[in-house]
């Protein structure tokens, strides 16, 4: 078991390096060199411009460079932001901390809704209960999340009790350390249920699926022909075998929520990664972009890692080394 | 005496099996509709994308009036007269001494008024520029690029997924690993690092061909997979070991004989990726690194309304997304029930 984690781990580190390159090389094919429009900028100091370029040896080729970039990554060194103005790194931390917060609560949120719709529709199958999740699903499926989001804040823009974007209230330094958190919570409300939405559609309708095809088999009829009562058969029986194909999902739905969370963020002004990212791409702040594409490809790589730990350990046939 | 055998083929049968849906062709009909007015944008709408009367900003929609003073007339509009209001917002009163008849059939357009007057059908932008006639233009724009980016995917996935799923072993372990690469990059983050490395001074052909090659490359890793899985199963049927015996070419057996057999199945999976590429599309404009303004896209359109302010004073600015919606749903029915069609266990 080991083993095959190990093996999974090293795979997907290899991965990360290819990523890292594509970014890396993506950045280089941009026309221009970038320290041009950084030697043109007067609150930047020639002494950075200078130090900059001899840590990223510029006029080596590109595998060299990347070699280059990657040593330096690994001592910390993520870059110059031109934008902000300071060290790529002391604008990434935060941002990633918020992103992980916002992801993390609709992960949550989507799982301990989604999975009980998902179930309650299985054992209701055909009937309007199921027919109505179905119907509502498609829609939160196929409703783009910004456009939700944005609905959703001129909703509340009427109702006037949730806070209408941004993270924190403006007196939030002020505030006790339960009033910080509560504060907090509050904005976290609109952007967490509007991304929870969508992959909630999804989840809920891949749960039925799962829940109605183990249903059909032979072990049900048995354990229902032995005549244990109808809750054990489903809970204990049933439940278990339709979960387990969920957990690999586990890892595409992180991705999922990253590349989701981007635009919420955006829209309801989330101080995340993905606004971050944004402001990168529109000021041309190439170490800025470079860095956060690979943050959340790294965020994304070790949400599939920990999926195929977990994986591994709920699901014995993958332990013992067969496919599927 | 040979009888006239009634077979069908299974594309055939399932052709057969997606009419009887009722709600896939209801979908199927909304598309085309959609597809048709998007085409005909230049004759139904009132002003061309670009027309825009700066005095009409945000201006409501205009009401058709049949009625004048209690007398059935030939349909008209009345004139708007600009006042502000106390907080120094704009407001818009209907103006009854402005008359201005509709005009059908005139300068090429389907109908429209005259000059001084203006036809909001669906109100105005912050420019005053007509929403109805951007809508449509805007649908040529989303409703496009949608197809010609799952096309550049479609090809490339079946190519890579035709030559990964035949060949197996090495090779396939390689492809997919530049597969797996490109999942492994949030959509939205690959798309936005994709846009960043394209040249600013792009015209506007040049932005759309580049965000249709950028969509493009988002999806077209998770095609491959779906089409190396299919072309790995197929390669093991009798059809293949004949034509290998034949001493048929590799390339032409993926090309020729496995490939095609993948194509009714994918059909499905394909229109769900023009659906998420709709999206993808409208996120990339919103947030204004797609399609660039005069030039409008559905997803450039709501780029007015991602600020509460606008939105709570022109609330119909958010029609746009309605569409988006519309769209997205019927390409998503119209997937699901191919899928059903082609491969009816799938949903049981």
């Amino acid at each position: 078991m080991v083993k095959h984690i190990i093996q999974r781990i090293c795979s997907k580190v290899l991965l990360l390096f290819a990523v890292s390159f594509f970014t890396f090389w993506l950045m280089h094919a941009t026309p221009g060199n970038f320290f041009d429009s950084l030697r043109l900028n007067p609150q930047i100091s020639q002494e950075t411009v200078a130090r900059y370029e001899k840590l990223y040896h510029l006029n080596d080729p590109l595998l060299a460079q990347y070699g280059h970039w990657v040593v330096n990554i690994l001592h910390g060194e993520w870059g110059y932001s031109f934008y902000y103005n300071v060290p790529v790194t002391h604008v990434l931390g935060g941002r990633l901390f918020n992103t992980f917060i916002l992801s993390l609560t609709s992960l949550i949120l989507t799982w301990s809704i989604a999975i009980p719709l998902g179930i309650w529709a299985a054992l209701r199958r055909n009937q309007w209960i199921d027919r109505m999740l179905s119907v509502l699903s498609f829609a939160a499926f196929s409703t783009p999340g910004f456009f939700l989001a944005v609905l959703v804040l001129y909703w509340a823009s009427h109702w006037g009790a949730l806070p209408l974007g941004g993270m924190h209230s403006p007196d939030y330094d002020d505030m006790s350390v339960l009033g910080k958190i509560r504060d907090t919570l509050l904005h976290l409300v609109i952007p967490a249920t509007v991304l929870s939405l969508s992959s909630m559609a999804s989840l809920q309708r891949i749960m039925r699926g799962n829940m109605l095809g183990v249903l059909r088999q032979q072990y049900i009829l048995a354990a229902r022909a032995k005549g244990l009562p109808e809750r054990i058969v489903i809970y204990r029986h049933a439940l278990r075998n339709a979960f387990n194909p969920l957990v690999t999902l586990l890892g595409y739905e992180f991705a999922a929520l990253l590349s989701g969370a981007a635009l919420i963020e955006i829209v309801c002004s989330w101080p995340g990664l993905g606004s971050l990212l944004l402001t990168a791409v529109r000021s041309k702040d190439v170490y800025l972009v470079m860095s956060s594409t690979l943050l959340a490809s790294i965020l994304l790589i070790t949400g599939n890692i920990l999926a195929d730990i977990l994986l591994t350990w709920v699901d014995p046939r993958i332990r013992y080394g067969k496919k599927n | 005496m040979a009888r006239k055998i009634n077979s069908h083929s299974r594309t055939g049968l399932a052709l057969e099996a997606f009419r009887r849906n009722r709600v896939g062709m209801i979908c199927l009909w909304a598309l085309l509709a959609l597809y048709g007015m998007a085409i005909c944008a230049d004759f139904i709408s009132p002003y061309s994308y670009k027309d825009e009367d700066r005095n009409f900003s945000y201006c409501p929609p205009t009401a058709i009036e049949f009625f004048d003073q209690g007398h059935l007339k030939l349909p008209f509009v009345y004139g708007r007269a600009l006042t502000f209001n106390a907080m120094h917002r704009r407001v818009y009163m209907v103006d009854a001494a402005q008359k201005y008849p509709l005009r059908f059939l005139k300068g090429g357009r389907l109908f429209g008024v005259d000059a001084p007057g203006r036809l909001y059908l669906w109100g105005a932008d912050a420019r005053g520029r007509d929403l109805f006639s951007r809508i449509w233009y805007g649908a040529r724009i989303s409703l496009s690029i949608g197809i010609l980016g799952v096309m550049i995917s479609f090809i490339l996935g079946l190519v890579i997924g035709g030559i990964a799923g035949y060949y197996g072993g090495a090779v396939d372990n390689a492809l997919m690993w530049i597969c797996e690469m490109f999942m492994m990059v949030p959509g939205f983050y690959l798309m936005l690092a994709l846009r960043a490395a394209v040249p600013q001074n792009f015209n506007s052909v040049q932005v759309y061909l580049s965000v249709v090659v950028i969509l493009a490359l988002i999806g077209w890793a998770s095609l491959a997979r779906i089409i190396r899985g299919m072309a790995l199963s197929l390669r093991e049927r009798d059809f293949v070991l004949v034509a290998k015996t034949l001493g048929v070419p590799d390339l032409v057996i993926i090309f020729k004989h496995i490939l095609p057999q993948t194509i009714s199945f994918s059909c499905a999976s394909l229109m769900l990726t023009v659906s998420s590429y709709i999206l993808a599309e409208a996120g990339l404009s919103v947030v204004g690194l797609g399609i660039q303004d005069p030039v409008p896209s559905w997803g450039n359109l709501l780029s007015d309304a991602m600020g509460i302010v606008p939105v709570i004073f022109a609330p119909w600015i958010l029609l746009p997304g309605l569409f988006i919606f519309i769209a997205v749903v019927c390409f998503n029915v119209l997937g699901d029930s191919l899928r059903d069609a082609f491969d009816p266990g799938y949903n049981e």
